[in-house]
């Protein structure tokens, strides 16, 4: 069985230059419109930008509000997979998503959800500082464990 | 139309009309965009003899096909005028998001024209575009203006705006956008202030459509790539920032200082990139659609220089630190954030101080001018000349007409750091030869962003020459002004030359406007474009003669450093330029050299 892998984002590197946002709209509707993505990057006042996207979530709420089964947990992917064609246009998803991180479309007619590209997310390969990266499951915090650990070292007087 | 959005908005402020009207492809496809497309209308409207702070002097927003694209750093725009500083045709370039936002809301430009009776400013909302009163506004900062604006449209609206130098018609008032990006130099926030115009905001929910997505992600990945492992454009810009180059040009022996008095600061190292992340940045930012992120958010803590912002750029760290002899950083810092707020050109600002310190030692200024006595080295004097600027009280209101006015006032322009009234950025034209020659040729005046021979002469990208030598001098500026051009034009960041070269930036292009651009088509519009501008410059009264620098740069010797002893030779290269520019003995594009541009048709008003 093939690893799980997870889109991993991670906002200390985010520079705000927004080409997540571009390959996401260009790998699903051929444009360049970072209204159109599924990605989003909010910067705060204090200038720290946070790239924002589906989290997949193990129980998601979208797809338990969800009364035509058009948002559902892929089990085998780990997806929460969108079937635009059971879609009535209710929305209830965008009010149960704790995370705002999915949204609705009256001209397009769907949501706008993250589908990892199937397994190959645009976002991630032009993200040139790797806040955004797609990464094997287990390795999603590995970064960071290191970083604290680094920071243990530097609290026992030891050189990194 | 891909790429282009192929909507253009015309705004009659005299009249308060809002018009629609189709992008000319004609122009587009010859001049791309951004600046060589505003130029291009521009010449088509207005009289190179125009006043510039009059209502028939026009203002030009302009973006690119590449902006809004997703590729290097593709986030900037380009407003094109006739300067009120410099008297020539003015363009400045600017990055942020504000470029790309207005692409999404469909228009590929804006051009102001006329006076509007009352403050106003342009709301575009997609296809809802309005003018709206900004009496309320007027007066006020550049963040007050930003919020308030945004507060009034959308939380998402993008604004650039003047402060109340441009409200003044103050000559080194600049458009700032995003809040802390500008569109610095030639004093077109002055020609925005003429017209009653305080701000720009614009949100926009739709499309630009490139030709090809697949080559359009392919090339992105390429060019990302390739810049990342540059040496310059992925590593030491991403580090440091611009401020890198303090020490790298400081040990080259060309870092102007105390009003180019001499070509080394001895402390420079206190101003420069590395000092700055030790001790004032807060994080790293890219503008849209940028790999490179040259941009630090940077904090002071320091009471007396308290403040939140962006930048210093190199630009800014020299002009308020080695030109004016200062090396405490925080000052600078704090400097920097007081044009940011007030939208002032830092460059000119910062060497007008300079030369208003110099002038002071020689005794030319007294005391009872400026109110408190000055000198070179004093960082809160430093400060506080800037803070009167950018209120414009007592000599500020001087110092933000720029050092030609404020040495003319004094009696003596020699003073003045400057070449077609433009003040002179941070490299010394006795100790890198190249760059002095693109400042007295460049077309808006001292600009080291129209033609950066800094790249060869001192970074040895693409390949290192020798920066004491006048060697081949003219082929680098004549070929870096041209690439410069098309890349101005293409709505793409000069820095991607860190990195990139014509055939990458032809390759996006044609990706994404599906036309098929190559490195030799788009360098030819580049000269087309800057041949263009020099024709406007020669109409507009500018002359050969003006082709020079400021006269310490040939008599005054570099004291200190690689380059002690040494003079700019401008006018040994000039003529070698010229020549190769296919230009006369006078400077003036020769008829066989406007056809092989296709400008011999070309009308003035």
């Amino acid at each position: 069985m093939s690893k799980k892998k997870v889109l991993l984002l991670q906002p200390e590197k985010c520079v705000d230059c927004h080409n997540c946002q571009l390959a996401c709209s260009l790998a699903h509707e051929g444009v360049f419109s970072p209204t159109k993505s599924c990605i989003s990057v909010l910067a705060s006042k204090l200038k720290f930008s946070v790239p924002l996207t589906c989290l997949q979530c193990k129980e998601p709420a979208c797809a338990t509000v969800c009364t035509t089964g058009a948002l559902s947990k892929n089990q085998e992917t780990g997806r929460v997979d969108y079937d635009k064609s059971k879609c009535i246009g209710c929305r209830l998803c965008v009010a149960a998503c704790p995370f705002g991180n999915i949204s609705y479309s009256t001209d397009a007619g769907k949501v706008y959800k993250c589908d990892t590209c199937d397994g190959d997310p645009s976002c991630a390969k032009v993200c040139p500082t790797g806040a955004i990266s797609w990464v094997d499951e287990n390795e999603e915090t590995l970064e960071r464990k290191k970083v604290i650990s680094e920071k243990l070292l530097q609290a026992f007087g030891m050189e990194v | 139309m891909n790429a282009w959005t192929g909507k253009v908005l015309r705004v009659n402020l005299t009249k308060g009309l809002v018009e629609v009207e189709k992008l000319n492809f004609d122009f587009a496809k010859n001049y791309i965009g951004g600046r060589g497309l505003g130029v291009r209308y521009f010449v088509n409207e207005v009289s190179p003899k125009v006043d510039p702070l009059s209502a028939e002097n026009k203002l030009i927003f302009a973006t690119g096909p590449l902006t809004g694209c997703m590729g290097a750093s593709t986030g900037r725009y380009e407003v094109v005028t006739k300067s009120p500083l410099t008297g020539t045709i003015a363009g400045s370039n600017s990055g942020g998001h504000f470029g790309p936002e207005l692409k999404y809301a469909g228009y590929d430009m804006v051009i102001f024209e006329g006076k509007s009776p009352k403050p106003v400013y342009l709301s575009i909302d997609d296809d809802k575009v309005e003018l709206r009163s900004a009496e309320e506004l007027w007066g006020k900062d550049v963040p007050t203006t930003t919020d308030t604006i945004v507060q009034a449209t959308s939380p998402s609206a993008k604004v650039c705006c003047i402060g109340l130098a441009g409200e003044k018609m103050a000559l080194l008032a600049c458009i700032m956008n995003d809040k802390d990006r500008a569109a610095g130099r030639t004093g077109l926030g002055a020609v925005m202030g003429s017209k009653n115009l305080k701000a720009i905001a614009v949100h926009g929910t739709g499309n630009v459509i490139p030709a090809d997505a697949k080559k359009a992600l392919d090339v992105t990945i390429d060019v990302i790539g390739k810049l990342k492992a540059h040496p310059v454009g992925g590593t030491g810009l991403p580090t440091y920032g611009t401020n890198i180059l303090v020490n790298i040009i400081n040990e080259s022996g060309g870092f102007p200082t105390r009003n180019f008095t001499d070509a080394q600061f001895a402390t420079a190292n206190k101003i420069g990139g590395e000092s700055l992340a030790d001790k004032q940045l807060v994080k790293k930012k890219s503008c849209f659609g940028c790999p490179i992120s040259c941009g630090r958010v940077c904090k002071v803590t320091n009471e007396k220089y308290a403040g939140y912002g962006e930048g210093p750029e190199y630009e800014s760290a020299w002009s308020f630190g080695g030109e004016c002899g200062v090396d405490n950083l925080d000052a600078v810092v704090k400097a920097n954030f007081i044009c940011n707020e007030n939208g002032l050109d830092t460059i000119s600002i910062g060497s007008t101080i300079g030369c208003l310190m110099e002038m002071y030692e020689a005794g030319l200024v007294k005391k009872e001018d400026i109110g408190f006595e000055i000198g070179f080295g004093d960082e809160e004097a430093m400060v506080k000349l800037v803070s009167m600027a950018a209120n414009l009280e007592g000599i500020g209101k001087l110092i933000a007409q720029g050092s030609y006015r404020l040495s003319e006032k004094f009696g003596d322009t020699s003073y003045s750091m400057s070449v077609k009234k433009l003040e002179m950025p941070a490299y010394d034209p006795r100790a890198i030869q190249g760059i002095g020659l693109n400042y007295a040729t460049s077309n808006n005046g001292a600009a080291h962003v129209r033609g950066y021979t800094i790249s060869p002469e001192v970074l040895g990208v693409p390949q290192k020459i020798d920066q004491f030598t006048t060697e081949a001098k003219e082929v680098w500026v004549k070929g870096f002004q041209d690439l410069t051009a098309c890349i101005d034009s293409s709505g793409i960041c000069l820095f991607t030359t860190f990195g990139l070269g014509a055939p990458e930036i032809a390759d996006q292009l044609a990706a994404n406007t599906g036309l098929d651009y190559t490195a030799d088509s788009i360098v030819a519009i580049g000269e087309r474009i800057h041949n263009l501008e020099r024709l406007f410059n020669l109409k507009a009264g500018i002359t050969p003669a003006d082709d020079t620098l400021p006269k310490r740069m040939f008599e005054l010797p570099v004291i200190t450093g690689p380059a002690k002893g040494n003079t700019s030779k401008v006018k040994e290269m000039l003529p070698a330029y010229y020549k190769l520019r296919g230009w006369g003995n006078d400077g003036i594009p020769s008829k066989d050299k406007l056809k092989e541009l296709e400008l011999s048709e070309i009308k003035f008003l």
